[in-house]
């Protein structure tokens, strides 16, 4: 059976395609081709909301992209519960579930609408004056309140389970709105041959053709030309059709983006549809086709379900073939409205009064309507709507005053005139110009290579917009590289045409009233209340909107916008101009989070890295930790072991007997070229030119300002050739920061510089029975202590693959780190540990890592320095190369307060306790008595548990820290003050022998 | 998404290829360790930050990864021109009135 409002034989979709849905748990009949809008509108559903602040009842304002009001929440599953959803875009599918929002216990009687007869509490402004005091209650009270009751729709809790696709696309001309404009001129510029994109907000384009039924293009109905223009620009090549389409942002360079709704409007997307699809386009030129958008009637209780735009109206009925009322009021200062009231009593629905704001318009549309018998009403007003729950009657008065009458009705519709859509334009930084005729803002000056045409350019009629876009087409195209096309404009042989209407309040929503005559409907913002802000001193267009929240709701004010400006121009006694305009902001209709994230989340947020040992490492029961990118084995628990068990283990072990360690993912950098040295120089605070190849040397790195950058060991292969290790964390900021001085302050030196971090997996092995461990690999490499010292570096083969071998340290052991080019890394690490596991060696990990520098005073930087601190402070002045008069930070670090007295000092710290370890970033004080705040005059900046001296250690910046060993100081913790007691920071082996033990 | 010119790549690249390094005809003095307080100030804290046309260095650092100099307008973020490293401040912008 046919829904009660469904008209037999009006609307372009098929009866035969039924489709049923749900709104508020009712069930529903709609059929395919449907928006929700049209389907609830079929079944006579009008009230589909609650108002945002006052909870008043709300229907359909319009049938499209600018709908305010009808926001539901459309339910898939427990994961897919979207909220604010326009009812108006929304296309029906067979099972939709919809709800309406902002309602409690239900729709028809909602307890929150207590706020609208509590009004005066809520007038313009009220969240800066109503809880302004006392000041305490804000934070306990009216933030927590406010913040439960704001807000429209519920988020779903679940993460999102759809995904979301991304396109980059390049074309010459990329049109931005399908109806007969942006039609006309894809047409033209696609017979050039040149890459063009046309995309269009809705399922189908044709833009305002699927309304105005007076439209003949080329012997056909506007709609029909429509399709069949767009069934011959799909079958080109060099064109891109994108339907359900909206672009939302417009940025610098022709740079659009655009989101598609690729699944929300079907049934049961499959995994194998995105849901909706980003599209960032780069075009030669743009041509904005964007149409206008018409405004309502300001007038009191404007906003009862019922009332709605004209040309919803007629969208509804000439295309959904949906009638939106029986017996239908119109209320109109333009021409469009009559055109509505015709088709509809065409159609059979009773048309009760036209009411004109006008005195004495003429005109074909006025005639027309005429004939039909339909009653007009010039000069006179609608003052009132009544009825509540939906729309009943419209009481109407003559404008400048006079006797009422009351006239029932079911519904009505408005049209205040039309607003050119130049959100996109300015958007471009295009700058709008107002037109003082048609008291209109229009493209003026342009910021990029785009042309607005049609209705969004202020031009009316038809044949005037087919004219200019055509010929906009096809300029775009040439200007892009096209070439010319055979003409083919299309002949319009009957149009619809109108402009002008009002803007502001009307007749019986003047200043002088107290009526809430609604301006913004999403934001329940009242011509009173713009008036009032303006009294309050807002006088800036700008102020006004904040303080009223006039257009910043989620349809960007989209209808209210010229009205408020209008209103506020009039209150302020001032031009329109002069008063000037909201800036439009991106998006032009809200964009989900999903489609801006696409790809990139969960697993492909960010690159993961692995070294070639992971797969044994995970297959040891290694626990992973997240440095930057790279996993790394952080410690390998066995049977039984909790992490502080396996890392007294690993620690004790790597002592006793040997332990390997994966430090693959420690930055390296090759420095070659006959200028190396010099280079070197110039970049670390340590002298190189002496250092003999075969040698290594701990360098440190600063910035020009004196701190400590990075550092690591640097092993001189050959007089030309260092191998640099930096910090896992630091290595592509080294490499930046050395190109950058080798490119533009050192050009003069013969250089070359090479990422070889993941060339090469290296894989420490440290302690006593290191060289055991490791020597009946190695070929070709004299391992005694007399050929192969600490620090040293050499070249030669182990597993019969190349190595790099360092000796060096980072646990204060005697120790190696075998450098094997990386596809080798994991062979190599099996046969170590095979050699290891005969000496009950172990593998450990950066926990085990961390403890054992620190037992030796070993910094990190980033963890022991950040930022501010120089080499002095960090006690490395060692490293410095005295006799150097140059280095990156030379200059720096000679600053006064740098060498002041009295500078934070790293130094070690003992809890007087020994079993107390201390928490790292806590804070340091001389006197716990004194009263709080305390002076601060340091803070710990690693601190841990050392199995091998059988209690905690700690390193720690401190003011003056040097000429404070042995005192005691106190870190206040919120369970009680700690003693501590500084000391050196070297806590294991002072003296380093253990480097050749 | 602006588009850069590299002019060692000698194309219009995407921004994100790209990254900001700060003010260009900065020069680092040859001695440095001896100047005094003031002339370190200038050399290394003082920026010019204008309102319009600014000269700074850029780097292609997702594509050839040389650095270069760039002349943009900070208030339209439109890029005038780009030159190599090394290059003189250009006497005359293109589309400049004289």
């Amino acid at each position: 059976m046919n829904p009660a409002f469904r008209i037999p034989g009006a609307g372009r979709l098929s009866q035969a395609k039924t489709a049923s849905f749900s709104f508020d748990d009712k069930s529903y009949a709609g059929i395919e081709g449907d928006t929700l809008a049209s389907a609830l509108l079929a079944n006579g559903v009008h009230l589909v909301g609650r108002s945002f602040k006052y909870h008043r009842p709300r229907g359909f304002l319009s049938a499209g992209a600018e709908e305010p009001n009808a926001l539901v929440q459309i339910v898939r599953d427990d994961a897919r519960k979207t909220p604010n959803v326009r009812a108006t875009v929304q296309e029906l599918y067979d099972g939709l579930t919809a709800h309406s929002q902002n309602r409690w216990p239900s729709l028809a009687f909602d307890v929150g609408a207590v706020n609208d007869l509590a009004s005066p509490m809520f007038s313009a402004g009220f969240y800066y004056k109503t809880f302004m005091w006392p000041k305490s209650a804000w934070k306990n009270l009216y933030e927590p309140k406010i913040r439960a009751a704001a807000g429209l729709g519920v988020s779903p809790d679940r993460p999102d389970p759809d995904h979301y696709a991304a396109r980059y696309a390049h074309c010459e001309v990329l049109v931005l709105g399908g109806g007969a404009a942006g039609i006309a001129a894809a047409l033209a510029a696609a017979e050039t041959g040149v890459r063009v994109i046309l995309a269009d907000e809705q399922a189908e384009f044709g833009g305002s053709l699927r309304f105005e039924s007076g439209a003949k293009i080329d012997g056909e109905n506007g709609f029909a030309w429509a399709q069949g223009a767009i069934a011959k620009l799909k079958a080109m090549d060099n064109v891109r059709l994108l339907p359900r389409t909206t672009a939302f942002g417009y940025y610098a360079q022709n740079f659009v983006s655009l989101v598609e709704r690729v699944s929300d409007h079907l049934k049961s997307p499959g995994r194998e549809l995105a849901r909706e699809r980003l599209w960032q386009v780069r075009a030669r030129r743009v041509v904005l086709a964007t149409g206008a958008i018409e405004r309502h009637m300001v007038f009191a209780d404007n906003d009862r379900p019922g009332i709605m735009l004209a040309s919803a109206a007629r969208t509804y009925l000439n295309h959904y073939g949906v009638a939106v009322g029986r017996n239908v009021g119109v209320y109109t200062a333009n021409d469009s409205a009559y055109a509505a009231a015709i088709d509809l009593k065409k159609a059979g629905v009773n048309v009760a009064a036209i009411v004109d704001l006008r005195d004495n318009p003429t005109g074909p549309a006025i005639d027309e309507a005429r004939g039909l018998g339909i009653e007009i009403n010039f000069g006179r007003a609608v003052i009132r709507a009544g009825g509540k729950l939906r729309v009943s009657s419209m009481t109407v008065q003559p404008k400048n005053g006079g006797g009422e009458r009351t006239i029932p009705v079911d519904a009505i519709l408005m049209s205040a005139g039309w607003t050119p859509s130049v959100h996109l334009f300015s958007q471009s930084r295009g700058k709008v110009a107002f037109n003082e005729e048609t008291r209109r803002f229009v493209p003026g000056t342009y910021a990029q290579d785009c042309v607005s045409i049609g209705a969004c350019n202020g031009t009316d009629g038809l044949d005037a917009t087919i004219d200019e876009a055509y010929a906009a087409g096809a300029k775009a195209a040439k200007e892009a590289g096209g070439k010319a096309g055979k003409s083919a404009k299309p002949k319009v042989d009957a149009s619809e045409s109108w402009s002008r209407g009002m803007l502001g309040a009307a007749p019986g929503a003047g200043p002088d009233t107290t009526v809430k005559a609604f301006v913004d409907f999403q934001n329940d913002v009242t011509a009173k209340d713009i008036r009032q802000a303006v009294h309050e001193g807002m006088h800036s267009i700008e102020h006004v909107k904040r303080f009223t929240t006039n257009g910043m709701a989620t349809d960007q004010g989209k209808t209210s916008n010229m009205h408020g400006l209008a209103i506020a121009a009039e209150t302020l006694g001032k031009p329109i101009p002069q008063v000037g305009l909201t800036t439009f902001r991106a998006p032009y209709t809200p964009v989900t989070f999903g489609s801006i994230v696409g790809h990139a989340r969960g697993a492909l947020f960010d690159p993961t890295r692995r070294t070639a040992t992971h797969p044994w490492a995970a297959a040891h029961g290694a626990v992973f930790e997240d440095v930057g990118q790279w996993k790394r084995a952080w410690y390998f628990p066995r049977a039984g072991e909790d992490m502080h068990a396996a890392v007294n283990r690993e620690c004790v072990t790597v002592r006793k007997v040997a332990g390997l360690f994966d430090a693959s993912t420690l930055g390296k950098i090759e420095v070659v070229g006959p200028d190396a040295a010099k280079f070197m120089g110039l970049l670390y605070t340590n002298p190189w030119e002496k250092l003999e190849p075969g040698r290594c040397r701990y360098g440190i790195m600063l910035r020009e300002d004196g701190f400590i950058y990075d550092d690591g060991v640097v092993g001189r292969l050959a007089p030309d050739r260092f191998h640099v290790t930096t910090t896992t964390g630091g290595a592509p900021r080294v490499m930046h920061h050395m190109e950058d001085y080798l490119q533009t302050e050192f050009p003069h030196l013969n250089v070359w510089l090479t990422s070889i971090t993941e060339q090469w997996a290296v894989i420490a092995v440290q302690g006593p029975k290191s060289r055991e461990i490791i020597a009946p690999l190695v070929e070709g490499i004299d391992m005694s202590d007399e050929a192969l010292p600490h620090m040293s570096v050499r070249e030669g083969k182990i597993c019969g693959v190349p190595t790099r071998l360092f000796r060096m340290s980072f646990t204060g052991e005697r120790g190696f780190e075998v450098n094997v080019p990386a596809d080798y890394g994991e062979a190599v690490w099996e046969a170590l540990w095979a050699e290891g596991q005969k000496h009950g060696a172990t593998a450990y990990g950066t926990e085990s890592m961390h403890v054992l520098r620190a037992e030796k005073g070993y910094i990190i930087v980033g963890q022991d320095t950040d930022g501010t601190v120089t080499p002095n402070d960090a006690g490395l002045d060692w490293a410095g190369g005295k006799k150097k008069t140059d280095f990156v930070g030379i200059r720096g670090m000679a600053r006064s307060d740098l060498v002041a007295k009295g500078r934070k000092q790293l130094v070690g710290l003992k809890t007087k306790d020994p079993k107390v370890v201390l928490e790292e970033g806590a804070q340091i004080v001389e006197d716990p008595k004194q009263a709080i705040p305390m002076k601060m005059i340091g803070h710990v900046t690693s601190s841990y548990w050392s199995e091998n001296c059988g209690r905690s250690i700690a390193l720690a910046m401190v003011a003056g820290g040097r000429d404070r060993m042995g005192q005691t100081l106190y870190v206040p913790m919120p369970s009680g003050t700690i003693e501590v007691e500084v000391t050196g920071m070297v806590f294991v082996d002072e003296k380093g022998e253990r480097l050749n033990g | 998404m602006l588009l850069i010119r590299c002019p060692y790549c000698e194309e219009e690249r995407p921004e994100l290829e790209f990254r900001n390094a700060g003010e260009a005809h900065i020069v680092r003095p040859t001695n440095i360790a001896g100047e005094s307080d003031d002339d370190f100030e200038k050399f290394f804290f003082i920026r010019a930050n204008p309102k319009g046309v600014i000269y700074e260095r850029w780097r292609h650092i997702h594509g050839c990864a040389r650095f270069f100099n760039a002349v943009r307008d900070t208030v339209t973020d439109k890029f005038v021109m780009t030159y190599k490293a090394g290059e003189p401040k250009p006497a005359k912008l293109p589309g400049a009135s004289k």
